[in-house]
């Protein structure tokens, strides 16, 4: 259907081609109750005093559904899929060259280290806001070894980097399943209740204490909300890049939890100085003054190690457990 | 001089966003200044003063601060010149959803946060739905789904705006706002310009002092509640002695 038309067609049908707006109607408080009535005709029977509530005059609520519905195709359009982000050096802090391109690929787990303060934040930064020279590192972003498109930038759909950061906390009041459909529906995700089901199992094989779809996402365990926006960011959201700001070690699988964001096809970065966690990354940048000044690939030796941080890990969670079941210490 | 206005709810975090903001800008050593509006106190215009930003404080007191705003944005202006500012800030707090401060041909910014719940941007005026940058707090406070359907409610209702996420706190963010205000619109003066719409209308006995409740004590511009449909929809304006009223 073409865009003049949107507006003496009548609703019935161009709900049929594009349901979403709908949702715009009826976050300005437009009843689309008739079914053939055109937006010409509800828009003008609007009355002066709804004007005022509306917000804003005809023209611009006309402009504004002509955005949105732009809007909402682009989600349809897919981006060129990420196969490779480029970050190519910039600077540190006293101007010194960063002299390194690092390539990142889906499935790949790249952990960053770094005092606080040392640019670790403005190195996620450049990459969530492609740069291009033009922010203060003067690095510069490439997707698939291309200059990427500006909208990666501003789009809401398609947004480059999805965001795990330390909370823990839902603020929402709505069930599990409430809240994981309501994501899904946000993103227009075809079969929603296949993926509700689909995120809950895996939540619950992360978090290891099992809950139900009703329980209200407010009253979930740290460990429990932690599984369940892993899981959901893993298999709902569309950034190809996510990015972890530490998994503690609360009632969480960590191992499982990164398997899982590594099968999606993400590009995983995770800020983390557990020796368990930095292990299980291929690589390690360190960031100083601004700069990324080394880049440590995981050795042979260091994986082997891992399996007896692992043991070590095992045996101190044994004993969390011990002490949750009410037993002593006094023998390890 | 450039004119930016921003605006928000109460404790959105304006004042955190536009501090992180000034402190890209003057990486650029742009001399940046702002008028801070506010109700009945504030000591916010210290946070800007002790940073080394010129500063000015206007309190609306028991006037709306809409129409304070609008009554005093232009002189504002001329001050700024006066300091030799390359960019002036207009920060006012929105404090009934319905202000609508933003002017034509004037860069407009709104801050709303991810704390106020899904259904809060629906609820909020002109002020969100006709601002060019619509700047999303408190982000590291909620989850990622969270974030991702706030900001999918936001674009909801104002699709034309850039929406970005900004922490007021560790000022992640901030430096990509601050390209984007780079590019505000030059202001000359504000002698003929307008608003981009309508502010909120009060006009009624109240407003001009009375305390005391009845249906013989209220004259003007008044609004009933429909009991019956659960919804205000009725205006019902009576002649203010010596006021022209028109609904």
């Amino acid at each position: 259907m073409k865009l003049d038309l949107l507006f003496n067609t009548p609703l019935v049908q161009l709900l049929k081609h594009y349901p979403y707006v709908s949702d715009f109607l009826d976050s300005f408080a437009l009843s689309s109750g008739g079914t053939d009535v055109t937006l010409d005709e509800l828009f003008g029977a609007i009355t002066a005093d709804q004007w005022e509530n509306i917000g804003l005059n005809n023209d611009q609520l006309r402009q504004s559904l002509l955005d949105y519905v732009a809007g909402m195709g682009a989600i349809h359009q897919d981006f060129a899929k990420v196969e490779r982000l480029t970050v190519v050096g910039g600077f540190d802090k006293d101007g010194g060259a960063e002299n390194c391109e690092i390539e990142l690929i889906p499935g790949q787990v790249t952990c960053i280290v770094g005092a606080t303060g040392s640019g670790k934040s403005r190195l996620l930064a450049d990459i969530e806001w492609v740069a291009q020279g033009d922010t203060p590192t003067g690095r510069h972003i490439l997707i698939n070894g291309q200059v990427p498109d500006a909208q990666w930038r501003f789009s809401i759909e398609h947004k480059l980097v999805a965001q795990l950061s330390q909370n823990m906390n839902f603020v929402m009041d709505l069930t599990v399943a409430e809240f994981v459909r309501m994501h899904a529906e946000s993103r227009f995700v075809p079969d929603v209740d296949d993926k509700i089901e689909q995120i809950i199992a895996q939540a619950n094989d992360l978090a290891g204490e099992v809950f139900s779809v009703d329980t209200p996402i407010t009253a979930l365990s740290g460990g429990q909300s932690r599984a369940l926006m892993i899981a959901d960011t893993a298999i709902l959201s569309k950034s190809p890049i996510v990015l972890i700001d530490e998994i503690e070690n609360a009632g969480i699988d960590r191992k499982k939890a990164l398997d899982l964001l590594v099968k999606e096809e993400k590009i995983v970065l995770m800020a983390t100085h557990d020796p368990i966690l930095a292990l299980m990354g291929q690589r390690r940048l360190v960031i100083k003054n601004g700069g990324v000044a080394k880049i440590i690939t995981t050795s042979a030796a260091e994986r082997a190690n891992l399996t007896q941080l692992e043991i070590l890990d095992r045996q101190l969670m044994a004993l969390r457990q011990r002490i949750r079941s009410g037993e002593t210490l006094e023998k390890l | 001089m450039q004119l930016v206005t921003v605006s928000g709810p109460p404790s959105s975090g304006k004042t955190a966003v536009i501090l992180q903001a000034i402190a890209a800008l003057q990486q650029q050593k742009r001399k940046i200044g702002v008028i801070k509006f506010d109700c009945l106190l504030s000591d916010d215009d210290q946070l800007y003063a002790k940073r080394g930003i010129p500063v000015r404080k206007g309190l609306s007191g028991a006037l709306c601060p809409d129409h304070y705003f609008v009554s005093n944005i232009e002189a504002c202006v001329e001050w700024g010149k006066s300091q030799q500012l390359d960019m002036l800030i207009s920060e006012s707090a929105g404090l009934c959803n319905r202000c609508s401060p933003h002017i034509k041909e004037v860069a407009a910014v709104c801050v709303i946060d991810n704390l106020s719940g899904i259904g809060t941007p629906k609820k909020i005026g002109p002020m969100l739905k006709g601002a060019d940058i619509v700047v999303i707090t408190k982000g590291d406070i909620v989850s990622q789904a969270e974030r991702e359907v706030f900001a999918s409610r936001v674009r909801q209702v104002n699709p034309q705006a850039v929406i970005l996420n900004v922490n007021g706190i560790t000022g992640q963010g901030a430096f990509e706002l601050s390209t984007l205000l780079t590019d505000a619109a030059q202001v000359v003066s504000l002698k003929g310009s307008a608003l981009r719409f309508s502010m909120p209308a009060a006009l009624c006995s109240y407003c001009l002092g009375e305390t005391r409740i009845g249906e013989e004590h209220q004259m003007g511009n008044v609004r009933k509640i429909d009991l019956e449909q659960g919804q205000c929809q009725q205006r019902c304006p009576k002649s203010v002695q010596g006021l022209e009223v028109t609904p």
